[in-house]
């Protein structure tokens, strides 16, 4: 699905990088190396040239684990950070070196839903005023009875009765705070929602009842979603295509489908077969060596590679570039490009 | 004889104004190197069951009424000096966040030796010996080093392998761990889920493992309890619980996960939320969440009866034998 005036997709991310700096000042960046005095800037690769894009009514999934950068991606397409090098298009328009003022009709579009419920309102806000308050923001002209209306149409629809209005937050349960939220961001009618790990604060029967109500938004209204999550049973549930992230680059982006079904990327494999199953007796989940490196100084090569199987010299060398397979998918690895993976496997 | 026995375990909390309980009669037991899940959403009171076991309940929380026998001795009962003997030597307890576990201000070897040496005659250098075999049985690499290091240096996955290490440096009976890799990301939790069971089974430790998370439970233990508002309503083997649970409640939470329905389709989800302690309905607790109740489930607490494999508290069990839900939770 194509956007129809412009034939192309919705959110463009190209070549975006983002870097946040550890020593600000002069004196940060002064160090004492072989008895000399040198300067020297240390910075925090969170996303390294990573490339996505999502069309028109499509959820797309970006998983990782923590420290992979999926965050820094949700942040930088809303507009809350702003990248190191790259473009974000957003309908045809490019996003990213936009000044406040000519951001603001795309936040009416582009709305943002967090992790963390209990942090992202307001304590000492009504739910009413917390509510009303980006409708009035974005539509100055409305009366205080049409603002009332679309509030009180907007909690019906995601299951708040609307008699709570004058609550605050703390009155509220988990669930019911991430319900409100959501009616939060629905209030101005988006049409792309980013969404930061929206139900890993909640309990199992309410993740539920979050993704649910997540999923008849996306009908209802045509709302197209960009999902951050670590969770993957949620990601195979809900999303119809999936970027896995390590360390701040892209390895694989698949159909949802095709990534549970035929993954390629050996971390993608590893990732996919360390999800504790509900009904199977032998856990036979790939080992990885070690741990994530830190993004602080990031290694030559594939950014995996110190924790991959098939790392040989070219991988340590040479930072793989994302290939197009014939299922539609695209993987960068320089073992999926030679064949070595399977090879091994079968050997 | 079991190696733990729980009954009728009654806890409270004295609030200012009321006197809420957060476990209501809990009873069940625990043979020597055996795993036992319990699992429940936030609130069903199992970590209080966790922390009551080692008898480390603190104010307005209090053992109400019941008894914990380990290894036939009362930990209600213990006297300061019987408990310092039991926490860390016989019983060890593993938390979710190894950051607030670990001293910051102490190393490793310091936070270890000092744990030995407490409990056992040894000297510095003997107790080091151990902490250094504890720490290469948890696959850390180098451990000398680390007994250098500061928690601050080390990643989650390792801090994590070394609280392990410490709940193992007295070889006690019982491990109960809450919610030990719900912190980590999921290639690091497989890892640590393997070693724990690894270390459970070749040392005959018994462990009581404290999740929300169904799949980590089906993976690790032998016997699972699944509780709600303060009430085991739930228990068997794990595998019967999985593969054919009887209590409503037990049935909406495995199909409530993604992976039970069909993808794109809408979940199945339990309507409501779980209670607070204070507002506890009448009868079963989860009557109002459940679309079998009946009269009979709105005043009058269920009993616990035996059906099938598994142990459940349910007054509509037998109705609910023949219902398509189940069947389909089964399949």
């Amino acid at each position: 699905m194509k956007d129809a005036k412009t034939d192309r997709p919705l959110l463009e991310i190209k070549n975006l990088e983002k870097r946040f700096d550890l020593d600000h000042g002069f004196l940060e960046t002064l160090k004492f190396k072989q008895g000399r005095i040198v300067r020297e800037t240390r910075s925090v690769h969170a996303v390294n040239n990573i490339s996505l894009e999502a069309s028109r009514g499509e959820a797309l999934c970006v998983v990782g684990e923590s420290g992979c950068g999926k965050s820094t991606v949700a942040r930088l397409v809303a507009g809350l950070l702003t990248p190191t090098a790259g473009e974000i298009h957003y309908g045809g328009q490019r996003i990213d070196s936009l000044s406040r003022g000519e951001m603001q009709p795309l936040r009416k579009k582009i709305q943002m839903i967090f992790q963390n419920p209990y942090a992202s309102l307001n304590p000492r806000m009504t739910i009413r005023q917390a509510l009303e308050e980006p409708v009035r923001h974005h539509n100055p002209g409305a009366s205080a009875g049409e603002v009332r209306d679309k509030v009180t149409a907007v909690m019906m629809s995601v299951g708040v009765d609307p008699s709570w209005a004058k609550r605050y937050p703390h009155e509220f349960s988990g669930g019911q705070r991430q319900r409100i939220a959501i009616a939060r961001a629905l209030t101005v009618d988006p049409e792309f929602i980013i969404a930061d790990e929206p139900i890993s604060a909640l309990d199992v029967s309410i993740q539920a009842q979050v993704l649910n109500l997540m999923l008849e938004a996306k009908e209802s209204r045509g709302l197209t979603y960009l999902f951050i999550t670590h969770d993957l049973s949620v990601v195979e549930h809900f999303g119809t295509r999936v970027a896995v992230l390590y360390l701040g680059s892209v390895c694989e982006v698949a159909d949802t489908r095709t990534l549970f079904s035929n993954p390629k990327h050996p971390y993608t494999r590893a990732l996919l077969s360390a999800v504790p199953q509900l009904k199977d007796d032998r856990p036979n989940h790939i080992r990885l060596k070690g741990e994530i490196p830190t993004p602080i100084n990031l290694p030559q090569g594939c950014p995996f590679q110190s924790r991959c199987a098939f790392a040989d010299a070219r991988c340590k060398s040479e930072k793989p570039k994302a290939i197009h397979q014939p299922d539609g998918s695209t993987v960068a690895c320089h073992a999926v490009e030679e064949d070595r993976l399977d090879a091994v496997a079968a050997g | 004889m079991s190696l733990l026995s729980v009954r009728d375990l009654t806890v409270k909390f004295a609030m200012r104004d009321q006197t809420v309980t957060a476990l209501n009669g809990i009873s069940f037991d625990l043979a020597k190197g055996e795993r036992l899940g319990i699992v429940g959403e936030s609130g069903a009171g199992k970590s209080i069951t966790g922390f009551s076991l080692m008898n480390l309940l603190s104010r307005p929380g209090y053992i109400d009424n019941g008894q914990i026998l380990f290894e036939g001795e009362d930990v209600v009962q213990m006297n300061d000096k019987r408990l310092r003997n039991l926490r860390g030597n016989r019983m060890a307890m593993i938390f979710q966040d190894p950051m607030v576990t670990l001293n910051p201000v102490l190393t490793i070897g310091q936070q270890m030796t000092e744990t030995l040496m407490a409990h056992r005659k040894l000297s510095r250098e003997e107790a080091r010996q151990i902490a250094i075999v504890k720490l290469r049985e948890v696959y850390i690499p180098s451990p000398e080093e680390r007994l250098e290091q500061y928690p601050h240096e080390l990643s989650g996955g390792m801090r994590q392998r070394i609280i392990i290490a410490i709940a193992l440096l007295l070889d006690p009976q019982l491990i109960i761990a809450d919610e030990p890799t719900t912190a980590l990301d999921v290639t690091i939790q497989a890892d640590i889920m393997e070693l724990m069971l690894e270390l459970c089974q070749s040392n005959q430790v018994g462990l009581i493992l404290i999740t929300h998370d169904l799949g980590v439970v089906s993976q690790m233990t032998e016997r699972t309890l699944v509780m709600y508002a303060g009430r085991i309503i739930e228990s068997g083997r794990t595998r019967e619980i999985i593969n054919d649970p009887q209590h409503p409640y037990t049935q909406g939470l495995i199909n409530a996960l993604p992976q039970q329905t069909l993808p794109g389709q809408r979940l199945k989800q339990i309507p409501g939320n779980m209670p607070g302690l204070a507002s506890i309905p009448a009868g079963c607790a989860f009557n109002p969440r459940c679309k079998y109740a009946t009269d009979l489930c709105r005043s009058r607490v269920p009993e616990t009866v035996h059906y099938g494999e598994v142990e459940v508290a349910c007054h509509e069990v037998q109705r609910l034998h023949s219902d398509e839900d189940r069947q389909e939770a089964r399949a």
